[in-house]
């Protein structure tokens, strides 16, 4: 409305203009050039204060030898990124949480691959499976573990139940290396195959009839068209569920942590640390008997380095096949 | 110029925003009662003991916070460390409490709210604990005490050709630990490699707590290594290990919990407190445990205090609450409907107490039981991080049953983790 009245203002002969006038037009340009912003702002404030400020914070932190129980911060350089790389139980840590992520994201995709292939055909009641799809991604993380930490016990367990009646033989879930990754990861497959389905079935959606037409008539089976079409026009969105998958897994917390009860085992992820994710190793240290924040907070750090690593890995991994083909 | 109002109402919002957050912080009612809060770790059976309280005090109300038994421990050391968020009142087991004697000032000093009249109220090693290193401040007051026992399934027993009677089972093992484990290598062979026991780290950590000293000496350095009782103790319960005398499991784990029912092992070591944890999660067992005394003497694991965090506001109220929940009285009812066993000697010539008996454990006379059990407990001292220490070593046990490691890779590893306490 204000522009409107600057204009009809403007058509007539322009007077010349008073004080008050050139403040308003002084005002006005403010406006056109600060309110942006300033409507950006409230995004951009909450980021700084809760996102930006605890990160660089992290970072003096993590140089220095830092605990809660004590008011003394004494300064040491890089001497807890060296302890760290030097801990056995660092690089154990490591290597459960990429064994778990692997486990966990590969399968997951695929399925919800599969699953969004199935879904974007003609099916009766398709709100209702799609809805599915995204229930088991609203229960929450700490029900889901819990649940699946019973279904996984070694004496009264369903799925050692399951096993025992088909003459398998029990499985003591928690106290193998491997068994215990599979079991988590499990969980997190649960959770969040439905979701990254339905991302992919909204980017399916976009993709041209056509194509698929010609290529039935062209004698295409489905998983051709799949395989050749759907992925190739969905590279993008795959992508991006690769790398939110690959963040998310290399911050595993609730689901070993609740896995191990809630004993001692709960934080160094088993007796043996089989299934101790670098997420739990930080808890360890930083909230547990030291609460030596400063460790932690260079494991928080190192976390952030193998993230960004591993995302770019797997970005240029993606890039590669698209170039390829 | 329509975007004024809304701004306005904006920064409204904003600032009524921040002065609710500003008033939300402070506590206290404007009708004048007081609402104290309780953190616990599990339920302590005080439930009735509020009410009655707040019948006698009506300006009093409480507000029961239940932690799981390590969230709510790191969670306390982490309020008391950033000076908020601490309940009124705190419950500390005794495996944590000389860490939080260490740091006194954290605590308000119960010397100087009439606790030091109160001395001769409970056993004196008790008393002791929530003493600072000083002797200058006693930050907590005793609840249970827990004098050890130990409960054996009677039906198992029998199907191993063992005898059940409570005196004679006791007779079994009276001597020593090792007895204890020979009973079991017994039981293992009569039922085919039946559990005699459901884990080995609290074997472990009864034995500890029957020596004289035990993870610590008194100067707060740890002994693990040299400690020759720590060294047999080991060594037995290897022992009972490589013989699969062990269910394997995990205290508070689901699968704990359903062993009490289902029977899966034989005994369990029973301080007073585990018989209303046992009677509470194996309804259907009722007959079927009894109680026998523990091997190699007397012994206490477990028990707590009640301390009260600086940082709470009202520290009359809250000690005037606590010293009544303390008193011997307070701490029968506790007993009769938890058996959580009292902490207050005067009670332990009393009849009220020494003639209970339990009929889910075939009337066995609880009270006599504990109250030789709490008795005779050489005291002994407890170290900082005694908790941790005992844990440490408990998961050491964890990797030889796993069948992840051999004994001497397990204790290396506990050697090794122990040098970052």
């Amino acid at each position: 409305m204000t522009v409107a009245d600057k204009g009809t203002a403007g058509s007539t002969a322009p007077p010349a203009p008073t004080g008050r006038e050139r403040r308003q037009h002084r005002r006005y340009r403010l406006d056109l050039h600060a309110s942006p912003y300033l409507y950006i702002a409230p995004f951009f404030v909450l980021f700084a204060v809760f996102g930006l400020f605890p990160l660089g914070f992290t970072a003096w932190v993590s140089t220095h030898e830092w605990s809660l129980l004590s008011d003394e911060h004494v300064f040491v350089g890089v001497g807890n990124y060296e302890t760290l790389l030097t801990d056995p139980y660092f690089w154990n840590a490591l290597g459960n949480t990429l064994s778990i992520l692997l486990l966990a994201t590969v399968p997951q995709l695929l399925a919800a691959l599969l699953l969004a292939h199935v879904l974007t055909q003609r099916l009766r009641g398709q709100t209702f499976w799609r809805m599915g799809m995204l229930l088991p991604n609203v229960a929450s993380v700490v029900a889901v573990a819990v649940i699946f930490s019973q279904l996984f016990g070694r004496d009264f367990g369903l799925i050692n139940w399951v096993l025992d009646s088909l003459g398998a033989g029990r499985i003591d879930w928690q106290a193998g290396t491997a068994s215990s990754h599979v079991a988590i990861a499990v969980m997190v497959a649960w959770k969040w195959t439905g979701y990254n389905a339905l991302i992919y079935l909204a980017a399916m959606q976009a993709v041209p009839r056509e194509v698929y037409e010609a290529a039935h008539l062209d004698g295409a089976s489905r998983l051709q068209q799949l395989f050749l079409i759907t992925v190739p026009m969905i590279r993008p969105t795959i992508v991006f569920t690769v790398i939110v998958s690959t963040i998310y897994g290399l911050q595993i917390f609730a689901e070993p942590q609740l896995f191990g009860g809630g004993g001692p085992n709960g934080v160094t992820g088993g007796a043996s640390r089989q299934f101790q994710t670098l997420t739990l190793y930080l808890y360890e240290h930083g909230f547990n008997r030291g609460f030596q924040f400063g460790y932690a907070s260079a494991v928080a750090w190192t976390m952030f380095a193998v993230i960004v690593l591993i995302a770019l890995l797997n970005y240029l991994f993606l890039r590669r096949i698209r170039s390829a083909s | 110029m329509s975007n004024r109002p809304t701004r306005a109402a904006l920064a409204a919002v904003a600032a009524a925003a921040m002065v609710a957050a500003g008033t939300a912080a402070c506590s206290g009612e404007d009708d004048g009662t007081i609402t104290l809060s309780v953190g616990l770790f599990g339920d302590f059976g005080f439930g009735p003991l509020y009410e009655e309280y707040t019948a006698l005090h009506p300006e009093i109300k409480f507000e029961e916070r239940i932690a799981e038994f390590a969230d709510h421990h790191t969670g306390l050391t982490t309020h008391l460390a950033t000076g908020s968020g601490a309940s009124d009142i705190e419950a500390v087991e005794v495996g944590y409490i000389s860490q939080y004697t260490a740091q006194p000032d954290r605590f308000h000093n119960l010397l100087d709210l009439g606790a030091d009249e109160l001395e001769g109220q409970w056993l004196d090693w008790k008393w002791q604990q929530a003493l600072s290193s000083d002797g200058g401040a006693l930050i907590g007051l005793g609840t249970d005490v827990g004098g050890m026992a130990m409960c054996y399934r009677t039906d198992l027993f029998e199907a191993a050709g063992l005898p059940v009677d409570r005196d004679e089972v006791s007779a079994l093992w009276e001597e020593s630990w090792e007895d204890y484990v020979a009973v079991g290598h017994q039981y293992s062979a009569a039922t085919d490699g039946g559990f005699f026991f459901e884990s080995s780290g609290n074997m472990f950590r009864a034995m500890v707590e029957q020596a004289p000293e035990g993870v610590y000496d008194r100067e707060n350095n740890l002994i693990v290594e040299s400690n020759p009782a720590i060294g047999e103790a080991w060594e037995l319960t290897v022992e009972a290990i490589e013989a699969g005398m062990s269910n394997r499991l995990q205290a508070w784990t689901p699968e704990w919990n359903a062993g009490f029912n289902e029977g899966t092992f034989a005994t369990i070591i029973c301080p007073a407190w585990m018989t209303s944890y046992i009677e509470t999660n194996a309804p259907d067992a009722s007959g079927l445990w009894d109680i026998a005394t523990v091997p190699g003497g007397a012994g206490n694991m477990g028990g707590s205090h009640l301390v009260l965090p600086a940082q709470g506001e009202h520290p009359e109220e809250a000690y005037a609450f606590i010293e009544w929940l303390t008193a011997p009285e307070q701490q029968q009812k506790v007993f009769e409907s938890t058996g959580n066993f009292p902490s207050t000697p005067a009670l332990y010539e009393d009849e009220a107490l020494t003639g209970l008996s339990k009929a889910y454990f075939n009337d066995a006379p609880v009270g006599q039981i504990f109250t030789e059990a709490a008795q005779n407990v050489q005291p002994q001292y407890q170290g900082p991080l005694q908790g941790d220490v005992l844990a440490t070593i408990g998961q050491g046990l964890g990797r030889i049953e796993e069948g992840a490691q051999s004994p001497e890779e397990a204790w290396a590893q506990v050697l090794n983790d122990l040098e970052s306490f």
